[in-house]
Parts: C-alpha cells; sequence; structure tokens
C-alpha cells in the first residue's frame, strides 16, 4: 500500500486494488468526520429518560419512547408538513427565478447588470435579525403573516443572493459554443439545449437546489417570527416549544428523536440530487 | 465516449470571445437590443421579490439607527444623527465582541476552506460508495443549526457528554474564554464545511478530465496539477464559497447562543445586535449596531471581489 500511495496512477493491476483501498480510507475518515457528532445526537435520541445525562457514547438502556413522544404532540406533524411543503415550493422558485437571472449575468449584455449583481448581494450581508421586525410589521398589515406566501416569500429573497452567485459562477464555465457545434451537426436549437446544455448545467443547478432546500428547511429566525399558529409554523419551530415529559424534566431526548427526524428529509432530499449531479456529469461528457 | 472527449478542451478556445465586445457604443444592432430586452426580462422577476421583500425593512433599520428610540421609553423618541454610532464605536463591548468575531471567521474560514477543498476531491474524484459519501458529507449541514449546538453543548458539559469526559478531571470547557472560542470553532466548521465542499465539488465538476490527463503526461505531479490547473479553473467557485460563507461567519449567533450565550468574552456582534434589540428593547443602538456589521461585512465582501477580480459575477473581463 505504501508504494501504491507515491505513486498513484502509474502501473496496472496490483495498483488497481491498492488504490480502492486508498480511497476506502479516505472515504472512513470523511464518513467518520460527518457521523460521530451525528451519532451522538441519535445515541442521545434513544436514550432512556434517566440515562440521558450519564455521557455514554452508546446508550446503556435503548428506548424508542423520544420517538413516540414527538408525535404525540400534536403540532409536530402538521409542523413536519408545513416544513416540506415552504421548502419544497421555496426551493423551486428560487432555483427557477435565480437560473433566469444567473444566465442573463452570465450571458447577456444588459444595462444594471451590476447593479442587480451588487442589491443581490448587499440583501445577502444585511443581519437579518434588524430585518425580521419590519417584515413582521408588513406582513401584519397585507394580511401574509402566518400564512405559508409568508415564508416562501421571504425564503426566496434571501435564497436568491447565493443562487444567482452559485449559478452564474457555473454557468460562466459552460462552453457553450458546444450549443453552436451541435446545431451546425443538425440538431435544433431546442434538441441542442437539452441534450448540451441542460447535462453540463445540471450539477450546477442541483447543487443550488440542495444549499437552497437546506437554508429553508433549517430557517429559524424567519419561522419563529412570522408564524403563531399549526397554520404555518415549521418543524423547527415546534422543535423549540418542546416541553419534557414533566414540566421541569428537560426534554433532551424529544429534541434529539425530532432533530434525527428533521434530518431524514434532508437525507433524501440529497441522495435525490447528488444522483443528478453525477448522471449530469457523465451524460454531458458522453454527448459532449 | 472516447472519440467525442478528445474534442472538448479545443472548443473553447475558439469561441470564447464574448459577443458583447464586439459591438462599440454608438449603434445599437437589433440583436443587441433583443439581447438586452431578453437580459432585463430574466432578471425582473429576481430583482423584484428581492427589492419587494427587503427594501422597507432595510430603510427602515437605517432610519431606526438614526433615532434614539429605546421601546421602554418610547416617548423620549427623537432624531439622533449619528449619536447611536458614535455610543457603539466608543462601548468597549463593540470591540471586544468585533475581535471575538474576527478571530472566529478567520480561523473557521481558513479551516474551512482546507477541509472543504480536500473533502470536495474526495466526493469527486473517489472510486468507491461515491453516492454514500457524497451524501453524508452533507449531513451535518442539513441538521438543524440550533439542534446541533445544543448536542455540542451537551457533548462538552463535564459529566454529561462524551468529549467532556476525555478532559482531565473538573474542566469545563465552555466556562474559559479560549477554549469556549475553540469549541465554537469547532461547531462552526464541522457544521459548515460540508457547503463549502458542495460548492467547490461543483466547481471541480468543470475542470475537463482531458486536461488533467494531458498535463499527467506531460509529467505535471498531483501538487502541480491542483495548483496550476484545478485551483485557477475553479477561481469563481472559490470566490463565491468563500465570499458566502465569511459573510454568514461574521454574523456567527446560533452556535454562541446555544454554547455559552456569550458569557466569558465569547460573545460575537450579532449577538450584541440581538441583546441590544430583543432584550434592551433599544431599537436605536440595535439597528445601529445591525447597520455596522453591515458595513464590516459589506468591506470584506468589497476587498473579496477586488482580490478575485475578474473571477466575479458580473464582470465582464473574466470571460477566459
Amino acid at each position: 500500500m505504501a508504494t501504491a500511495v507515491a505513486a498513484p496512477t502509474r502501473g496496472s493491476g496490483q495498483s488497481a486494488a491498492s488504490k480502492k483501498t486508498w480511497w476506502s480510507v479516505a472515504n472512513l475518515v470523511v464518513l467518520l468526520y460527518a457521523l460521530i457528532p451525528v451519532l451522538w445526537i441519535l445515541s442521545l435520541s434513544f436514550k432512556t429518560a434517566d440515562t440521558v445525562t450519564d455521557g455514554n457514547f452508546i446508550p446503556r438502556s435503548w428506548t424508542f419512547e423520544n420517538y413516540a413522544q414527538v408525535f404525540q404532540i400534536d403540532l409536530f406533524t402538521s409542523a413536519l408538513i408545513n416544513s416540506i411543503g415552504i421548502a419544497i415550493i421555496s426551493t423551486v422558485l428560487a432555483v427557477v427565478i435565480g437560473t433566469m437571472a444567473a444566465y442573463a449575468i452570465a450571458r447577456l449584455d444588459f444595462p444594471g447588470k451590476k447593479l442587480l449583481v451588487g442589491v443581490s448581494l448587499l440583501i445577502a450581508m444585511f443581519p437579518q435579525i434588524s430585518l425580521v421586525t419590519p417584515l413582521f410589521n408588513i406582513e401584519r398589515a397585507i394580511g401574509l403573516f402566518d400564512t405559508w406566501p409568508g415564508l416562501i416569500l421571504p425564503y426566496i429573497t434571501f435564497a436568491l443572493p447565493l443562487s444567482i452567485y452559485t449559478l452564474s459562477a457555473f454557468f460562466r464555465e459552460i462552453p457553450w459554443e458546444l450549443e453552436k457545434a451541435a446545431q451546425m451537426d443538425g440538431a435544433t436549437p431546442l434538441q441542442a439545449f437539452r441534450s448540451v446544455i441542460v447535462p453540463l448545467a445540471a450539477p450546477g443547478v442541483f447543487t443550488t437546489a440542495i444549499l437552497v432546500f437546506i437554508f429553508c428547511w433549517n430557517d429559524f429566525l424567519f419561522a419563529v417570527s412570522l408564524t403563531s399558529t399549526s397554520r404555518s409554523q415549521t418543524a423547527t419551530v415546534a422543535i423549540s416549544q418542546f416541553t419534557g415529559a414533566s414540566q421541569f424534566a428537560e426534554p433532551t431526548g424529544s429534541i434529539a428523536a425530532a432533530a434525527v427526524l428533521l434530518t431524514i428529509p434532508i437525507i433524501i432530499f440529497v441522495l435525490f440530487f447528488q444522483r443528478r449531479i453525477v448522471a449530469g456529469l457523465t451524460s454531458g461528457a458522453v454527448k459532449g | 465516449m472516447s472519440i467525442d472527449s478528445g474534442a472538448r478542451p479545443t472548443v473553447p478556445e475558439q469561441g470564447r470571445p464574448a459577443p458583447s465586445h464586439r459591438t462599440g457604443k454608438p449603434a445599437l444592432s437589433e440583436g443587441k437590443k433583443a439581447e438586452r430586452k431578453l437580459g432585463l426580462l430574466l432578471c425582473a422577476p429576481a430583482a423584484i421579490i428581492m427589492v419587494l421583500v427587503t427594501g422597507y425593512p432595510i430603510v427602515y433599520a437605517v432610519w431606526l439607527s438614526l433615532q434614539r428610540y429605546d421601546l421602554r421609553f418610547p416617548a423620549e423618541q427623537e432624531f439622533a444623527g449619528l449619536a447611536n454610532y458614535a455610543a457603539v464605536l466608543t462601548s468597549s463591548y463593540w470591540w471586544s465582541a468585533f475581535f471575538v468575531t474576527v478571530i472566529i471567521t478567520v480561523i473557521s474560514v481558513a479551516i474551512e476552506f482546507v477541509l472543504g477543498l480536500a473533502l470536495a476531491l474526495i466526493m469527486h474524484r473517489t472510486i468507491v460508495a461515491r453516492g454514500l459519501t457524497r451524501t453524508v458529507v452533507l449531513i451535518p449541514y442539513g441538521i438543524v443549526t440550533v439542534v446541533a449546538a445544543f448536542s455540542w453543548q451537551f457533548a462538552w458539559t463535564p459529566d454529561k457528554g462524551y468529549l467532556a469526559a476525555l478532559l482531565p478531571e473538573g474542566a469545563a470547557p465552555l466556562t474559559d474564554q479560549v477554549s469556549a472560542l475553540a469549541i465554537i470553532i469547532l461547531a462552526e466548521v464541522w457544521k459548515t464545511t460540508p457547503f463549502m465542499a458542495l460548492l467547490l465539488m461543483a466547481g471541480l465538476a468543470l475542470v475537463p478530465d482531458d486536461l488533467l490527463k494531458a498535463a499527467q503526461v506531460d509529467g505535471a505531479g498531483p501538487w502541480q496539477r491542483l495548483t496550476k490547473i484545478i485551483l485557477p479553473m475553479m477561481k469563481p467557485a472559490i470566490l463565491v464559497a468563500l465570499l458566502f460563507r465569511t459573510l454568514d461567519a461574521f454574523r456567527v449567533f446560533d452556535n454562541i447562543y446555544i454554547l455559552t450565550q456569550g458569557s466569558n468574552g465569547t460573545g460575537s456582534v450579532s449577538m450584541l445586535g440581538y441583546d441590544n434589540l430583543f432584550k434592551a428593547f433599544n431599537l436605536g443602538i440595535g439597528s445601529a449596531i445591525s447597520v455596522l456589521i453591515f458595513i464590516a461585512v459589506a468591506l470584506i465582501a468589497f476587498l473579496f471581489i477586488k482580490i478575485f477580480g475578474a473571477a466575479a459575477p458580473g464582470s465582464d473581463e473574466g470571460k477566459r
């Protein structure tokens, strides 16, 4: 193995196997880095109330009590539905609107381009804590307070700067000339766009989608200030309102259980989209 | 596959000159006009939403920062000019919070960049369990920040957590400034490195494999390939990743709020703003702090864009 590390890609046969070992070790390190703190939360969620503070990494006695408790809270189920709906709608809209703007910024020449880039950065920079109170006042006045659009609009707004920056940085590196080449080879503009540009752009678009979804899913500040009932309260707010089994018990176990439950949709979402990232790249290489 | 991939690197060089450079100022051709119209049309939805939602709140916050406005004494509201700013800038609370924030930002972003690049390279190149690795790496970023911070706090609390158990008897790492800052940085780095890694990986995806193979054939080692080919080609992605992470890191709030509540000299500027707005109800001072944070962050962004120059979005010169 030591020799393979020194000369990674020369030779064949024996070094292919050791290359695999090398990558396995690297992957393992990465997995441990990402997972140890997560396993700690998982472990807290399975601990019984009297062992939750014992400091053991692996629970000494296991229980599903915490998970059962989470679902007994009426608010949590509705909050989960609100979270999923609001996050998906916001992600789709932010990515579509962001893609349009980023395409224009990366490829077209028009007045006000610099202004748009500057303003969107300005919005990304302003401390959100000072924007919450005026937003609350506006939403109360126009009846958006405690509704889905009342959260979706701010989410799109604060996701847009990142979307525009990521996507335009990505779009300008795409070899757009390939599109023309495909058209010269007899493809219609739509065909050229679909089979050449879309696969090349897909990794950037899906990367942005993942980041925007996580931003909306994890937001606490806007959700806690712009909602008040089960109509639109999201899961992060619901967690913050957990109380223990008794009035004096800390709800550590159920908070951990809720956090684990809240992470599952993220894993599904990422699993789904990271496949697209890979698919986008390979199909681009084949057809390009 | 092998036939086509050979043609890729040569195409960009021929067609690169951007169409914007060809036409002079005076007369706009038909195509040019259409291009302008399309550009404005495509940007309109984004611009309208952003201005509608944030226009009034931002103006209102700036206006508040110029008022003497304390919710405990609402009758005394009056225009105060820059008095709030003077009060903040001469306060030792602001400057100690400022330095704490700078330390957290610089150290965590530096570690995140190195670690994020390593993660991105592994996620991009690995030949075993690629899907699993890419998914698992993102889990830290996906976990609700407040809960993650809470779990770190639990882990470092003596008698309650597995990490505190590794320390010598009697150590309480969250109550000492240096070790508490280290824990805050650890929590930040762990949580947001995946963000960096994902953005960098999207940049890596655009570096053509053929180019790397060609360089390898010409005798470039792994380090040379990284610094001479991969990093320069990823410049736009690196700019976005560093810029947005720095902006975020400078406004660090959740982790500190849960881990130390800002005690023992660990409060950031955002904590200070929050305390003034929502605990002391001094809207004037709190808003002035917000505007100062904004100015500090704007300076950082300006520096980044100057350093990266043409790689910044919207600049025409960068189209190689």
